[in-house]
């Protein structure tokens, strides 16, 4: 177990290193520069500036500059944000976007687990039905339009949440969570009930009712677990999506989260910060697609001795 | 003594599978609705007097009253909303198909190579794949538009480039399988050169898992670019796209709904009737997945 989750961590530490460097590189020879859009200033004054961001060295040594500021867990100034570093943008968004995110996983799962299992055990009911629906909503329908058409009706309309923004209430959460929410219900609700309807035909579960053992213990111990697998599979890749999601969100609730600068920093050529948001949300992604691996490993011996 | 009967032509599996999917009504309801959608978008501008970019000053965010010529109306420049949502589904609904196909065809390639080489060429493959797989999807096609300079061309390359990776890792492992079959080996004895073989022999044979995965594909691209449209790094006024559309529509929203309903109701309708259709092509192509 010990090897697996080495190796795991070894393989995601050389993702992370490949992901860095390579946006590292990709930014620069992207055209354009963080200060290339001030026409007005002198060119002396434009040479000073990048000298203070020391943006006139040669790329190799600032991208020895950024390895060894990581390993100071120092990001460097934000040459958009004046007088701000990294850091500190990183600190103040940050809370936002993981309390989104969280319970945005959290209502995805457990709606979508419950959802998926009644499908499964009253196959073509109306929960199946609705859960259907539900599904096909989440699966086709864009975030944002989904989004904007919400904020219209229970914003503008009937008035009953706020359009965006955040006032620290749960109020202004709740449209921002569910639309983050829904395609993940969608997925995980239809693979509960695909993974639900397999289980409950395996031979085991055929052998522990024959056993005598009550069809409650049987739903909770045995089917349960081993239908649950493919989900916690999805969890890495539902990370994924709510990364890219809050993106999208953020910008839609005008959320302060860090999502919202990611797009900009990129735009603006905000080195520092583009840097800074790939590292955390690249390291995010990795550790959540590590720990579901060992996750189902501890579950799955199957997986554990694979390779 | 011989009878002469005519070699009888056998139905293909590829015959069953679509004979399968035509019996599929929630999904031959999509292909027409698609069909009728990707018509309109391609042939509807034709019957206007204007184009998208054209601006009538008589009519400035005409609203939507169904009457000649500005049917939905007009946005604030006084462009035809529905000759603007139409030209815009022409962009989204090219870079879909042909974002799909390009990065299936890749993807393919790049997977039926890697499965049938095998042993180190194989690990070297998917080793590439596992790292770009654990990149953030958006930050990938965020900086690979800005490394392409912004516009379609980059736009497209960058959402080729990241969506590439699941047709390869489906079809490696179907290649890994199909390159121990006898036939296979057959070729192989028979003198059959490595490339001759996976073009003809591994490519064909893993055809029904590349179409199912591959009209999940077109969605998957569709929602990109609209995405990144949306966030105002894909297609770039004056050009119309699904994405741009919405983010104009909702910037308007509280004072002017069709703006947002019009393209977003139009990109919902076309992903869900891609969504039917790929479940569909699913359920006739394996019916054991059920």
């Amino acid at each position: 177990m010990l090897r697996f989750v080495g190796r795991r961590l070894w393989s995601g530490g050389l993702t992370l290193a490949a992901l860095v460097t390579l946006t590292f590189f990709v930014m620069r020879l992207a055209p354009g520069g963080p200060f290339s859009r001030n026409r007005k200033i002198s060119p002396e004054v434009q040479a000073n500036i990048e000298a203070a961001f020391h943006l006139d060295e040669p790329v190799w040594q600032q991208f020895g500059r950024f390895v060894w500021g990581v390993l100071r867990f120092d990001l460097g100034p934000s040459t958009r944000h004046r007088d701000y570093s990294v850091n500190d943008l990183i600190a103040s968004g940050l809370p936002y976007s993981l309390t989104i995110g969280f319970w945005a996983v959290v209502v995805a799962t457990l709606v979508g687990v419950a959802l998926g299992i009644a499908g499964a055990l009253r196959r073509n009911g109306v929960t199946d039905y609705v859960a259907g629906i539900v599904g096909v909503i989440g699966i086709a329908i864009p975030i944002f339009v989904i989004g904007p058409v919400l904020q219209v009706i229970f914003g503008l309309r009937l008035q009953w949440l706020p359009i965006g923004g955040w006032d620290g209430t749960w109020r202004s959460l709740v449209l921002p969570v569910t639309v983050l929410a829904l395609p993940n219900i969608a997925y995980i609700s239809r693979l509960t009930r695909t993974s639900m309807i397999e289980t409950l035909r395996e031979n085991y579960v055929r052998t522990a009712r024959a056993k005598g053992i009550g069809w409650r213990r049987v739903l909770w111990r045995h089917t349960l677990t081993g239908a649950l697998l493919p989900v916690i599979a999805y969890l890495g890749p539902a990370t994924a999506a709510i990364i890219t999601g809050s993106i999208l969100i953020e910008t839609i609730f005008a959320v302060p989260g860090i999502g919202r600068h990611f797009v900009d920093a990129a735009l603006n050529r905000d080195y520092p910060l583009v840097m800074g948001i790939t590292l955390l949300y690249g390291g995010l992604l990795i550790l959540f697609n590590i720990g579901t691996d060992v996750v189902r490993a501890l579950l799955d011996p199957r997986i554990r001795n694979e390779r | 003594m011989s009878v002469d009967v005519a070699p009888q032509r056998g139905t293909s599996t590829l015959q069953l599978q679509f004979r399968r999917f035509r019996q599929n009504r929630l999904a031959m309801a999509s292909v027409a609705v698609l069909a009728l959608i990707v018509g309109l978008c391609f042939l509807g501008p034709y019957a206007f007097p204007f184009t998208g970019e054209d601006a009538d000053f008589d009519f400035i965010s005409a609203p939507a009253e169904f009457t000649w010529p500005h049917l939905f109306g007009t946005d604030d420049f006084g462009r035809d909303l529905l000759v603007r949502v139409l030209e815009g589904g022409q962009v989204s609904l090219t870079i879909g198909f042909l974002g799909a196909l390009v990065a299936g065809v890749i993807g393919v390639l790049y997977g039926a190579v890697a499965g049938y080489a095998g042993g180190r060429a194989d690990g070297l493959m998917m080793r590439l794949v596992e790292i770009l797989y654990g990149f953030p999807y958006v930050i990938l096609v965020i900086l690979l538009s800005l490394l392409f300079g912004g516009g379609n061309v980059a736009l497209f390359a960058a959402i080729v480039f990241t969506l590439w990776l699941t047709p390869a890792v489906i079809v490696r492992a179907q290649a890994q399988s199909l390159a121990q079959r006898e036939f296979v080996q057959a070729a192989r004895a028979g003198g059959m050169t490595g490339p001759a073989i996976v073009l003809q022999h591994i490519v064909p044979n893993c055809m029904s898992t590349v179409i199912v995965y591959g009209s999940l594909l077109v969605p998957e691209v569709i929602l990109s670019e609209s995405f990144l449209s949306f966030l105002g790094i894909g297609i770039k006024e004056p050009q119309a796209s699904w994405g741009n559309l919405i983010q104009t529509g909702t910037a308007a929203m509280d004072t002017d709904l069709r703006l947002l309903l019009l393209p977003g109701g139009l990109l919902a309708m076309v992903l869900l009737c891609l969504n039917f259709i790929a479940d569909g092509l699913r359920d006739a192509f394996d019916p054991n997945d059920r």
